[in-house]
């Protein structure tokens, strides 16, 4: 029997206010030293009363439009109520049945096909502090004891979930770049996967294809780079698979992913039993967005991915493949455009951004922010292609050093030596040497082996470290063996 | 609707509290009587009253995004019965 994944997502993000949700500390507490960073309210002290962040609010209903969703006129906190020592009030505050934003999608672009993917709904809440679980084997299910630090109780977050639309770990992976690019487009995270500023978990379960009905689920966790979600739900949904094909059932649990075993192994289920007893947060008063307050908050809404896709497109002729590309985060698209605007040949900014700078910035896991690489960089190295100083193979290698040290080009050129040599007669020298020291390829090439010529240019380009206009060589090299 | 003595341990579970037989019997009579006093009110129609959470007419009570200083880490510290590099100390809990 032939089985479809149906994959819903959960994705976390925390937004990049100053202060926390309900209180006045700092949330700006990544890498910070643990537990200073809190006061009474985010560590629930008695008496201490909670006050909403505006700005949180605001957007959470930025979000909310981008992603296409209805703005709840009337909205309130609810409290969750858990025993888990990641927040000390032993509750956390949430939403329940009245979220900020209802009912949205996302038009995700794969290979394929573009999917439309239902958002549930985007929901206000606040951050929890951080465990760190220490045992002597390093596994998590057999930790000795925990350490908590309380700097990221509190911080805003926001919780988006979506329908069970997503067919694919590839659609997941490019679901949560498209999310992760909106968002950033939006301003309001930093979407930093490896710090925990943007996480996901993942719904998924099998069912025969043709089948509406939906197959037994289990829930995803611990998915922190794009890599992870693709990995993950591959295995869930291949793991899944086997039990199915065997006959048995799949048990309805919460997985976490290992990311160095490249495996999904069940956390012990007994202490998650979910009985949250939510109720109305009474400490807060509910909230009112009036039509007037959602325009004064939709007129702030930047340009997003889809439409700048469209302009890069429209405005510089880029295939729709590399506009996709080009706005895959907010950093990409801006590097782009700066280039754009000093550079006339944009699908060359793009080929170069989509080559070598991508695969040096891969190979280095930076994102284009990061390197050192900036537009100026890449726009003098185009011109001195351009302007034949350098071909389009030194290019490369002066590529790799920029990136390296971040020299610009035009000092790499100088140090180097590397200026392209295209004055005829120094060619026609070299190419005359060649041509004396290898009569039998000569010979070869005469007798009609087209392939011997590359042998030649290939010693030209020896011979000159790889500095000869490699056009020139090949004219010359033509004219002196058709004689 | 009458509320059963399994309905107490489990309510008593999520709250972490350890009850005696003779406190679940207890509870499980008064909750009952409770929620029966509740099904009463709950016989008037209130299909056209929306649901009070709150008592006051107060809404929209917002602060600005604005830092103020934090605890020291001793003082956030100092009602913890365990700590070790700057971080509270719990038992395992999974």
């Amino acid at each position: 029997m032939e089985y479809e994944a149906v994959i819903g997502l959960e994705i976390h993000v925390e937004l990049s206010t100053e202060s926390k949700m309900f209180c006045g500390c700092s949330a700006r507490t990544f890498g910070e030293e643990p537990n200073t960073f809190t006061c009474p309210v985010c560590l629930g002290l008695p008496g201490s009363l909670p006050v909403i962040n505006k700005k949180a609010v605001e957007y959470t209903a930025k979000i909310g439009l981008a992603l296409n969703c209805e703005i709840a006129r009337s909205t309130l906190f609810h409290r969750k109520n858990y025993f888990y020592p990641d927040m000390p009030k032993d509750y956390q505050i949430s939403q329940y049945d009245l979220p900020i934003c209802i009912g949205g999608y996302v038009d995700v672009e794969t290979k394929d096909l573009t999917r439309r993917v239902g958002i549930t709904r985007v929901h206000l809440e606040e951050d929890t502090g951080k465990l760190t679980h220490i045992s002597r084997t390093g596994r998590i299910g057999e930790a000795d004891y925990s350490l908590v630090d309380f700097n990221r109780a509190g911080i805003p977050l926001v919780e988006i979930v979506t329908e069970p639309d997503i067919r694919s770990p590839e659609e997941a992976k490019a679901f949560t770049q498209k999310l992760k690019s909106i968002l950033e487009h939006l301003e309001v995270s930093d979407c930093n996967m490896e710090e925990g500023s943007l996480r996901c978990d993942a719904n998924v379960s099998l069912r025969p294809v043709g089948s509406e009905e939906l197959g037994v689920k289990t829930e995803v966790k611990n998915m922190n780079s794009f890599r992870a979600i693709q990995g993950a739900l591959a295995y869930e949904i291949e793991r899944q698979k086997a039990i199915l094909k065997r006959g048995e059932v799949v048990e309805q649990e919460t997985r976490h992913w290992d990311d160095a075993g490249n495996v999904t192994v069940p956390l012990r289920t007994k202490e998650y039993a979910h009985d949250y007893r939510y109720f109305p947060e009474p400490d807060l008063v509910p909230m009112e967005l009036s039509k007037d307050w959602i325009e004064e908050i939709r007129v702030t809404l930047p340009e997003l991915p889809d439409v700048r896709r469209k302009r890069f497109e429209e405005v510089y002729g880029l295939p729709t493949h590399d506009a996709v590309l080009l706005i895959s985060s907010k950093a990409m698209g801006d590097f782009f455009e700066e280039c754009a605007e000093t550079y006339p040949d944009a699908k060359r900014v793009s080929n170069w951004m989509m080559g070598e700078l991508s695969m040096y910035l891969n190979a280095a896991n930076l994102e284009i922010d990061e390197c050192a690489v900036t537009p100026r960089h890449l726009v003098q190295l185009l011109k001195l292609i351009d302007d034949g100083t350098v071909s389009g193979k030194m290019a490369k290698s002066v590529f790799e050093e920029m990136f390296e040290t971040g020299k610009l080009p035009k000092v790499i050129v100088e140090e180097k030596g590397l200026v392209q040599i295209t004055d005829r007669e120094e060619i026609a020298r070299i190419v005359e040497m060649v041509v004396e020291e290898n009569p039998s390829v000569v010979e070869d090439y005469r007798s009609g082996k087209e392939r011997a010529l590359g042998f030649l240019v290939g010693q030209v380009m020896r011979l000159t470290q790889g500095r000869a206009n490699p056009q020139l060589v090949n004219v010359l090299l033509k004219e002196k063996l058709g004689g | 609707m009458a509320i059963t003595k399994k309905d107490v341990e489990h309510v008593a579970w999520l709250a972490r509290l350890a009850l005696t037989d003779e406190e679940k019997d207890m509870f499980t009579r008064q909750l009952s009587q409770i929620l029966e006093h509740a099904g009463k009110i709950a016989e008037l129609d209130t299909s056209k009253i929306l649901p009070t959470s709150h008592v006051l007419p107060v809404k929209n009570v917002f602060r600005e995004d604005e830092t103020r200083p934090c605890l020291s880490r001793e003082e956030a510290l100092s009602n913890a019965p365990a700590k070790e590099r700057g971080m509270l100390k719990i038992p395992k809990i999974i």
